[in-house]
């Protein structure tokens, strides 16, 4: 729109056209409150985005507030670009996860690349170097062709862009169910390194200090992206593809290098992303940090398209953008580092004392807001919650427990689930290799990057079973937490710390605000037994598409320290003879299981029961185990049971196989989902050891005939299958699913 | 001896040639920025994988243009050692080092896994560690290694002995005869897609590339000897 064309503030009032920005009457009132004036085109759309749940976390801050996010090692808890915690050696870990689902419904190729370009710049933006990338995806039922599309280019826009950067995606999860179809969850959580001296904040002080734009040009893409992300997707949404990013990897490969040489050098104050809403939360965020304000000339901003206005450059969300803010009179040496890698550095405004955000436009104030009104004093809401009646129906239900004839078949079957089924498919497309840092490469249970110039490595996971969460938020989301500890604590890590991203649907519903506050208590109370803060995160609300909410899907991004690299240990059963243990009993649940979802076509009942005491009890053995270099392999038993985890440890080597007994009721034995378990192999020579550290049963052992055989307690023969048709069926579910035509 | 490892912009295992060649193998090395013009004070140029200039218009096509380039080509004809991994490898053949052109991979998708190299001529300064027909795994990672050259040049190669690498088993590009590496046809340029400095560790999963840097210091001792 024309400069000419905007609306004025007195109709932007009587028209209510706030309310099409997503602003409420309240707070258009409050705007005008807070300026003593009524507010332009320009300022309406800065507050709009800013008081954007995307930007300000207004309805969830409250919630937000429950997680532990304090721990001696924690340096920078949430609130920065990345959250950091001490490893020891003078270096740290950064890490974050963040959403870009609304985007990848749309246009899922730029959706799904530039969210891994954003979460980028959030860790280089603390000055750290991204050396992992992992993702946490969600889709339809692989049937439909538009969940297919979706898929295939959600998975190729990852590819695409964290290739050409080099950076590693080195592992995550893809999970399918019908509640995903039109709004699919596309999470990027990006891992850096980083010494304790570089630590850099988005953070403007100094008055008169320079404000610097660094990085791609300012178009008309991503105009109001925030705002979109912050309402249902609808048949309308389509019409809301120009608020979808395009990414420019090259860009972002040469800020990433000079970005990390420029903040080695002092004349760097601040620095901070671009991302949603662009120059006007990373200049307001700044600046209220800061307890500054800063002054700009958009005259000044490099744009690639003639003729934009104020309220354009403001709300664009163009991608591969910093702000910086640099020591008065020290800009040439800044210029110089970007000049290098053919960027400019150009200054546009500086930092003043007034605290306030003023826009200057062809020698006018175009827009002059208190920064604070736009970040830390945004408002916060306190939503209704109500208990939903399904839940209280699910409670009701007496325990469900699937009627199994066929062993054999039901393991095939469930390994062809594409929740369970191999994600080669997927990890075959990421350049999960570069920086030869990846011990343990996609597949495992988490992976593995070593920490070059040290002993030690990092193991690194994404993990959430919607499923848990939708019977039950409170106990699912302390299983999202326990099964990424238990996956980090199976590679040899003690876990340090999580990063979160939590996807809901509408918070304006008070069973979601339900949902998303249970959900947090759950988390809180796991983190807080295992000993992970919440250093980092993202909130993603209203995934729903036509009125329909996603499962509650708070999403765990896991990092833990494996302290020598001798420690490192994979899922795979490595040798005939070695012995299977099996830690944690059965019990019968079934409640949103895999087999439930399989044989019945949805989810019921109660979600297994999680005891933390025992959790963390188990890993502690276990890490104890792998560290006293007496395990083999570990997994844990998650998605259908432990059939499908024994047939996963088989999945390495050609040629071996299994052959165990199991007691008790073997449906629930072999493939309830009860919690806290855990597969381990052991060298026989290492049996007495292993025995004396860790509760296990022993079940049986690794063999060299390529089946995998379970027997019951009386001898006889539950399951045998070859280890060859089962790894067909594994890794041939997928592919086989996207070539189908239906 | 001493290396230069050219970085373009876009350039992503620059590092990982350069840790090979520091860590693995010991030897001195240097990062060359892509506006240097001068390398005689090398005696091996490496090009490593990535995307330079982000390959927008076709891989490598713009890198050739590059200053460095120049240098490049005079250190090949001065015979020393010139080896250009997948974007390395897609710049030698954009800039005529050597004879043929890259497709995108037949299935249009990037692919990243270890594969198996059957070693067709140990007779090259980059491969006289390795026996003739050693079978070795070493990763691929690039969505256009489908390599192509008319019928005559397909016979020269063949004929010169310039196939050093070719893919066992499953070829995962399409590439003519499953060829994975050639060399010039004085034997000093090597252009291959798959990435031997990242088998340079066991912990890693495969060693197998730590030959072909041995190889070329083999070579150059053996050359050096006399001077020395």
């Amino acid at each position: 729109m024309s400069l000419l064309l905007e609306p004025s503030a007195a109709m932007i009032k009587e028209q209510q056209l706030y309310r099409e920005m997503g602003l409420t009457d309240d707070e258009f009132a409050r705007i005008e409150a807070i300026l003593g004036r009524l507010p332009n085109y320009t300022e309406t759309g800065i507050f709009s985005v800013m008081w954007s749940e995307h930007c300000s976390y207004k309805n969830s801050k409250p919630v937000l507030k429950k997680f532990p996010t304090d721990g001696p090692h924690v340096l920078q808890g949430p609130g920065e670009g990345a959250g950091i915690v001490d490893i020891g050696d003078g270096l740290a870990v950064a890490f974050k996860i963040e959403s870009h689902n609304h985007p990848s419904a749309i246009e899922p190729y730029q959706g799904a690349a530039t969210g891994v370009g954003g979460i980028i710049r959030d860790v280089f933006s603390m000055g750290a170097r991204p050396i992992a990338l992992l993702n946490s995806l969600r889709f339809g039922e692989l049937t439909s062709p538009r969940v297919k599309y979706l898929f295939e280019q959600v998975v190729a826009g990852i590819a695409g862009y964290g290739n050409c950067v080099g950076i590693p995606t080195v592992g995550g999860e893809v999970q399918f169910d019908p509640s995903y179809e039109g709004n699919p969850l596309v999470n990027a959580m990006c891992v850096g390194i980083i010494r304790h001296e570089d630590i850099q904040r988005g953070i403007a002080t100094g008055v008169g200090n320079t404000v610097m734009y660094v990085g791609a040009k300012t178009g008309r893409d991503g105009i109001h992206g925030a705002t979109f992300a912050s309402e249902e997707l609808s048949e309308q949404s389509e019409a809301k593809r120009p608020a979808v990013q395009v990414g420019d990897p090259f860009m972002e490969k040469l800020l990433l290098e000079a970005c990390l040489e420029a903040v080695k050098s002092d004349a760097l104050v601040g620095i901070q992303d671009m991302g949603a809403a662009g120059l006007t939360s990373s200049s307001a965020e700044m600046a209220s940090k800061g307890g500054f304000g800063i002054e700009m000339n958009l005259d000044l901003v490099p744009q690639r398209e003639t003729g934009m206005t104020p309220y354009e450059m403001m709300l664009s969300e163009s991608q591969e953008r910093m702000l910086l803010v640099v020591q008065q009179g020290r800009e040439d040496e800044i210029a110089a580092i970007f000049a290098k890698y053919g960027l400019e550095a150009k200054a546009i405004g500086k930092v003043t004392d007034d605290k306030m955000l003023r826009l200057w436009f062809r020698g006018e104030v175009a827009a002059e807001i208190p920064v604070d009104a736009l970040a830390k004093d945004a408002p916060v809401y306190h939503k209704p919650s109500k208990e939903p009646v399904y839940y209280r129906e699910f409670q009701a239900m007496p325990p469900y427990i699937p009627h199994i004839e066929d062993y054999n078949q039901t393991l095939l079957g469930l390994l062809a689930q594409p929740t369970i089924a191999s994600k080669e498919w997927v990890y075959d497309q990421y350049d999960y290799m570069v920086r030869t840092n990846t011990v343990v490469a996609p597949g495992s249970d988490a992976a593995v990057v070593r920490i070059r110039g040290t002993n030690k490595a990092l193991a690194l996971t994404t993990d959430c079973n919607s499923r848990y969460l939708y019977l039950d938020p409170e106990v699912g989301g302390k299983i999202a937490v326990a099964e990424a500890a238990r996956n980090v604590v199976c590679s040899g890590a003690k876990p340090l710390a999580i990063t979160d991203c939590l996807n809901f649907g509408s918070p304006e519903k008070p069973e979601i605000f339900w949902q998303l506050e249970k959900a947090v208590d759950g988390m809180s109370e796991a983190c807080r037994a295992l000993g992970t803060p919440v250093v980092s995160g993202n909130v993603s609300l209203y995934n729903e598409t036509n009125g329909v909410a996603v499962y509650p899907t708070p999403v765990v991004g896991m990092v833990g320290l494996i302290e020598d690299l001798s420690h490192i240990t994979t899922q795979l059963f490595k040798q005939v003879g070695d012995l299977i243990y099996v830690i944690g009993e059965a019990k019968p649940e079934f409640g949103g299981s895999e087999l439930q979802k399989w044989l019945e076509g949805r989810i019921f009942g109660k979600a297994p029961e999680i005891d933390l005491e025992v959790e963390a009890r188990r890993q502690r053995q276990l890490l104890a185990a792998i560290r006293a270099g007496v395990v083999a392999s570990a997994h844990d038993v998650a998605e259908g049971g432990l059939a499908v985890a024994l047939a996963e440890c088989l999945m390495g080597a050609l040629g071996l196989g299994a052959k165990v007994t199991v007691g008790g009721d073997l449906v629930s034995e072999l493939f309830g989902e009860t919690q806290s378990r855990f597969v381990v192999s052991v060298k026989k020579e290492h049996q007495e050891a292993f025995e004396q550290l860790v509760e296990a049963k022993r079940i049986g052992e690794v063999t060299g005939d390529g089946i995998l055989t379970v027997n019951g307690e009386q001898g006889e023969t539950v399951i045998r299958l070859s280890v060859d048709e089962m790894r067909n069926v594994w890794k041939g579910a997928i592919p086989c699913l996207l070539k189908s035509k239906d | 001896m001493k290396f230069a490892v050219v970085v373009f912009p876009g350039s992503n295992c620059d590092v990982d040639m350069y840790h090979a060649i520091a860590d693995e193998l010991g030897e001195e090395v240097e990062y060359v920025w892509h506006d240097e013009d001068n390398l005689d004070r090398f005696d091996a140029v490496l090009l490593p994988g990535g995307f330079s200039y982000g390959d927008y218009l076709r891989s490598g096509a713009i890198a050739r243009f590059s200053k460095v380039m120049a240098a490049v080509k005079q250190a090949a004809d001065a015979g020393k050692p010139v080896l250009g991994v997948c974007n390395g490898f897609q710049i030698l053949l954009e800039a005529g080092l050597l004879p043929g052109a890259m497709r995108r991979n037949q299935g249009l998708k990037f692919i990243c896994r270890p594969v198996q190299l059957v070693v067709e001529n140990n007779g090259t300064m980059f491969t006289s560690a390795y026996e003739k027909g050693e079978v070795i795994t070493i990763p691929i990672a690039h969505g256009e290694g489908n390599y192509y050259c008319d019928e005559q040049t397909l016979e020269r190669l063949v004929e010169n002995k310039q196939i050093v690498f070719r893919y066992h088993g499953e070829n995962p590009n399409g590439s003519l005869m499953d060829i994975a590496g050639i060399v010039n046809e004085r034997g000093n340029v090597l252009g291959m897609m798959p990435h031997p400095e990242r088998a340079v560790d066991a912990l890693l999963g495969s060693a197998d590339g730590l030959k072909l840097f041995r190889s070329i210091v083999n070579y150059w001792r053996e050359t050096h000897v006399v001077t020395a």
